[in-house]
C-alpha cells in the first residue's frame, strides 16, 4: 500500500493535496454550532449530485412529457419517490444550511482581511446556487414551475431598451416553452454545476491559503508555535479532528433532513408547493404566484419598489443589489474587531435589524400583498395603502442600511479586548 | 418526536398561508385514514364507479391497487370494465376536446388532485354540492363556487338547497357561522352586510347522511392514496431510518469525545 502511495506521490501531489487540504491543515480548536454549516453544504451538494445523476437517468425534458416523468418517477422508478423527495428536500436544506453558513460569516467577521476572496467565492457560490435553484424549478413542469419561470424571465424584459430582447434571448422563445425547458435543463445539470464546484473548490482552497476564522476572531497563525508540536497554541489538525466532530453535525444534519423528507416532504407546502402538481399550463395564471422560500426575501423586495418613470425595472435593480451587495462586505467593515463577541452594540443592532428585515421580507414574499389588510382610508399618505407593502418598503430600507451605514457604524463602535488566546 | 414537531409545523404555516384569502369557508375535518386500507378499497370502487368516466387517473397503473391488499384477479374483476390490461394506467375514452366542449373546461386528471387540493378540502367539496338552476349543470358547490361539474353522487347523498342569512356585522355572522354545521362560507354582502351560506338537505337520497359521509370520506381516502402510493411505505421507513440515526449519532458523538480528550 505504501509503496504505491509513493509510486503515486511520485507522480501525483495525491498526499500533499490531501494534507494541505484537510489532513494536516490547521484549524482553531474552538470552533463552535455554527461551524457545522461549511461541511453540511459540501455534503448537501454531494446529496443533489448523486440523487440528480439518478433523476436525471428516468427524468424527461420535453414539454409534453416533463410531468409525465416526474410522476412515473414518483410511482414506476423503484425508489424514484425516495430520490426525487432526497432531491427536492435537499433544495430547500441547501438554501437554509447555505444561510446559517454566511450568517457565521457576518457574526464572527469571517469575510474580512485575510479571507476576502473566500468571501467572494463564497457570494459566487451563492449566485450560482440561485441560478441552480431557478433552473431546476422549472423542470418538473408544473403551474409554479411555469408561472415561476415566467415572473422571474420578465424581471429581465423589464430591462430597458434592450428588455424584450434580452427575454427571448433567455427564453429561446417569446413564452416559457419546450425549448426553454430544454436549455434550462442542460442548464441545470451541466454547466451550473460545474461553474459551482469550481467555485467550491476555490472557496476551499483560499481557505485553506488563509486559515480559518473563528468565534474570537483571533488569527491563529499570529499565534507563538507550540514547541511540542509545531503549532500555533490555538491550532489543531483538522483530522482527525474536525473529521469525527463534522461526522456527528452530518448525523444530526441526516435526522432533521430525514425528519423532513420521510414525514413531511412537501412542508406544507413551502418544500413542494401543491400548485406545482398541476401540469403547466400557458393559458392559466395561477391566482398566487410566490416562488420557492428561498427566494422570497427579495420578492417581497422586488413587489415592495414602485414603478418609477412607466417602468418596473427599479425593483429588478433593488432585487438584484441586495444580493450584489454581500460582495462588499469586506470593504464596508471598518470595526476594530472581527467577532461579534467583541463588537459593540452599534453592530449588534443592526445585525439584528438586519436578520429581522430578511426574515419578515421572506415572510411577506410567500403571502399576498392583501395579507395585512389596508390602512383606513383618509390617513395621510399611507391611507388605502396594503400595510405589508409599507412595511416591505421600510424594511427593505433597513436591510440596505445595514450595509450602508456599516462604514460608519462599525468604525465608532464601543468594541472590547480580544483576548491572545481563544476562549473556548 | 422530531416528526411531530416537523409535522406541527408544517400545519401551523399551511394554516397561515390559508388564511388571507377572500370569502371565509369553514370546513370540516376530512374523516380519513390512509392505514385504513379497506376505506381505501371501497373509495377504489366509487372512484372507479362515478369518477373513472370523465376523470382520468392517466399516472396511475391498476395493478399498483396491489398496495391496498388486492390481488391482480379482484383488481380485473372488480375494478376493469373496459378490458384493460392490469399494467395500463387509469385512462377514459372521453376526448379532452369533447369534454371541453360538454363541460366548458376538460375535466382534470386526478392522479395528484389530493396533492393539489389536499384530503380536507375534496372532503368538504363533496359534502358541499347543492341545486343551482342558474349553473349550466344544475349544480353548484359552497366550497368551489360555479364549479362545472355536476353533483354525481347525487342519488346517494339526495339534493340539497342553499341557505343565506343576512347578517347587518361581522361579529353576529360570525357568531351564526359558528354555531351552525357542516361546511359554512361567510362572505361580504350587498351594503356592507355579511352574508352566511349554507345548506340543507331537502330531499334524501339512497344513503343517511352519515353513510354518505363514510362514502366520501372512503373515496377521499383513496385519492389521498393515489396521490402518492409510496406515502404508507415513506413513513415506515422513515421511522426505522431516524431510529437508526439515533444509534448513530450516539456512537459519533461518543467517537468525537474520545478523539477530543487531547484537545485543551
Amino acid at each position: 500500500m505504501q509503496k504505491l502511495l509513493t509510486w503515486i506521490d511520485d507522480r501525483f501531489p495525491l498526499t500533499a493535496l490531501w494534507e494541505s487540504q484537510w489532513g494536516k491543515y490547521v484549524a482553531p480548536k474552538n470552533f463552535n454550532f455554527w461551524y457545522y454549516f461549511g461541511s453540511l453544504a459540501a455534503f448537501t451538494l454531494v446529496i443533489q449530485i448523486v440523487t440528480g445523476i439518478f433523476l436525471t437517468m428516468n427524468y424527461k425534458p420535453d414539454a409534453a412529457k416533463a410531468f409525465e416523468s416526474v410522476e412515473y418517477i414518483m410511482r414506476d422508478v423503484s425508489w424514484g419517490w425516495l430520490i426525487r423527495y432526497m432531491h427536492s428536500t435537499g433544495a430547500s436544506m441547501f438554501f437554509i444550511v447555505v444561510y446559517l453558513h454566511m450568517f457565521r460569516g457576518l457574526l464572527y467577521g469571517s469575510y474580512r482581511k485575510p479571507r476576502e476572496l473566500t468571501w467572494i467565492f463564497g457570494c459566487l457560490i451563492y449566485l450560482c446556487l440561485m441560478a441552480e435553484a431557478f433552473f431546476g424549478y422549472l423542470l418538473p413542469w408544473g403551474q409554479m414551475s411555469y408561472w415561476g419561470a415566467q415572473v422571474i424571465v420578465n424581471l429581465f424584459s423589464a430591462v430597458p431598451i434592450i428588455g424584450e430582447d434580452l427575454g427571448v434571448w433567455i427564453r429561446g422563445d417569446y413564452t416559457i416553452s419546450d425549448i426553454t425547458l430544454n436549455r434550462f435543463f442542460a442548464f441545470h445539470v451541466v454547466a451550473v454545476p460545474l461553474v459551482l464546484i469550481g467555485l467550491i473548490a476555490a472557496h476551499l482552497m483560499a481557505l485553506h491559503e488563509t486559515g480559518s476564522n473563528n468565534p474570537d476572531g483571533i488569527e491563529i497563525k499570529k499565534q507563538p508555535k507550540d514547541p511540542a508540536t509545531g503549532l500555533p497554541l490555538d491550532g489543531i489538525y483538522s483530522h482527525p479532528y474536525y473529521t469525527v466532530k463534522d461526522i456527528v453535525g452530518v448525523v444530526a444534519f441526516l435526522a432533521v433532513f430525514s425528519a423532513i423528507m420521510f414525514f413531511v416532504p412537501d412542508m406544507g407546502g413551502y418544500f413542494l408547493e401543491a400548485n406545482n402538481f398541476i401540469p403547466a399550463d400557458p393559458l392559466k395564471t395561477p391566482e398566487h404566484i410566490a416562488p420557492v422560500w428561498y427566494f422570497t426575501p427579495y420578492y417581497a423586495m422586488l413587489r415592495a419598489v414602485p414603478s418609477f418613470l412607466g417602468s418596473q425595472f427599479w425593483g429588478v435593480l433593488v432585487m438584484g443589489a441586495a444580493v450584489v451587495i454581500f460582495f462588499a462586505l469586506p470593504w464596508l467593515d471598518r470595526g476594530a474587531v472581527k467577532s461579534i463577541r467583541y463588537r459593540g452594540s452599534k453592530y449588534k443592532t443592526w445585525l439584528a435589524i438586519f436578520v429581522v428585515s430578511f426574515l419578515i421580507l421572506g415572510y411577506l414574499g410567500v403571502v399576498p400583498i392583501t395579507v395585512w389588510g389596508q390602512f383606513p382610508e383618509g390617513w395621510p399618505v399611507l391611507g388605502g395603502a396594503d400595510r405589508a407593502t409599507v412595511v416591505a418598503r421600510v424594511l427593505t430600507v433597513t436591510y440596505f442600511l445595514f450595509f450602508v451605514l456599516m462604514p460608519w457604524y462599525t468604525a465608532r463602535d464601543q468594541t472590547k479586548p480580544v483576548p491572545e488566546r481563544v476562549t473556548g | 418526536m422530531l416528526a411531530v414537531v416537523m409535522v406541527a409545523l408544517a400545519g401551523a404555516l399551511s394554516g397561515a398561508a390559508l388564511a388571507s384569502g377572500g370569502a371565509d369557508v369553514r370546513m370540516e375535518p376530512a374523516q380519513v385514514n390512509r392505514l385504513d386500507l379497506a376505506s381505501a378499497q371501497r373509495g377504489a370502487r366509487t372512484f372507479v364507479n362515478y369518477c373513472l368516466n370523465c376523470h382520468t387517473a392517466k399516472y396511475m397503473r391498476y395493478n399498483r391497487l396491489t398496495d391496498l391488499g388486492l390481488t391482480d384477479a379482484q383488481i380485473r374483476d372488480n375494478l376493469m370494465f373496459a378490458g384493460e390490461k392490469t399494467g395500463d394506467t387509469m385512462t377514459v375514452a372521453m376526448r379532452p376536446s369533447d369534454a371541453k366542449a360538454w363541460f366548458g373546461v376538460p375535466p382534470p386528471d386526478l392522479t395528484v388532485e389530493a396533492r393539489v387540493r389536499g384530503a380536507q378540502w375534496l372532503y368538504n367539496y363533496f359534502l358541499a354540492f347543492y341545486k343551482d338552476d342558474t349553473a349550466p349543470s344544475g349544480w353548484n358547490n359552497l366550497v368551489f363556487p360555479n364549479v362545472a361539474m355536476p353533483h354525481v353522487l347525487q342519488h346517494l347523498s339526495g339534493t340539497n338547497q342553499l341557505v343565506t342569512k343576512e347578517f347587518k356585522t361581522h361579529e353576529e355572522a360570525q357568531a351564526a357561522a359558528l354555531a351552525t354545521k357542516g361546511v359554512v362560507v361567510l362572505g361580504p354582502g350587498k351594503d356592507h352586510t355579511y352574508v352566511v351560506e349554507t345548506i340543507v338537505q331537502d330531499t334524501p337520497g339512497e344513503l343517511s347522511p352519515v353513510e354518505y359521509q363514510r362514502v366520501v370520506a372512503d373515496l377521499v381516502n383513496f385519492l389521498d392514496y393515489m396521490a402518492e402510493p409510496a406515502k404508507n411505505q415513506r413513513t415506515r421507513i422513515g421511522l426505522v431510518v431516524l431510529l437508526y440515526l439515533v444509534v448513530l449519532f450516539f456512537l459519533a458523538y461518543w467517537m468525537k469525545r474520545e478523539y477530543w480528550k487531547d484537545v485543551h
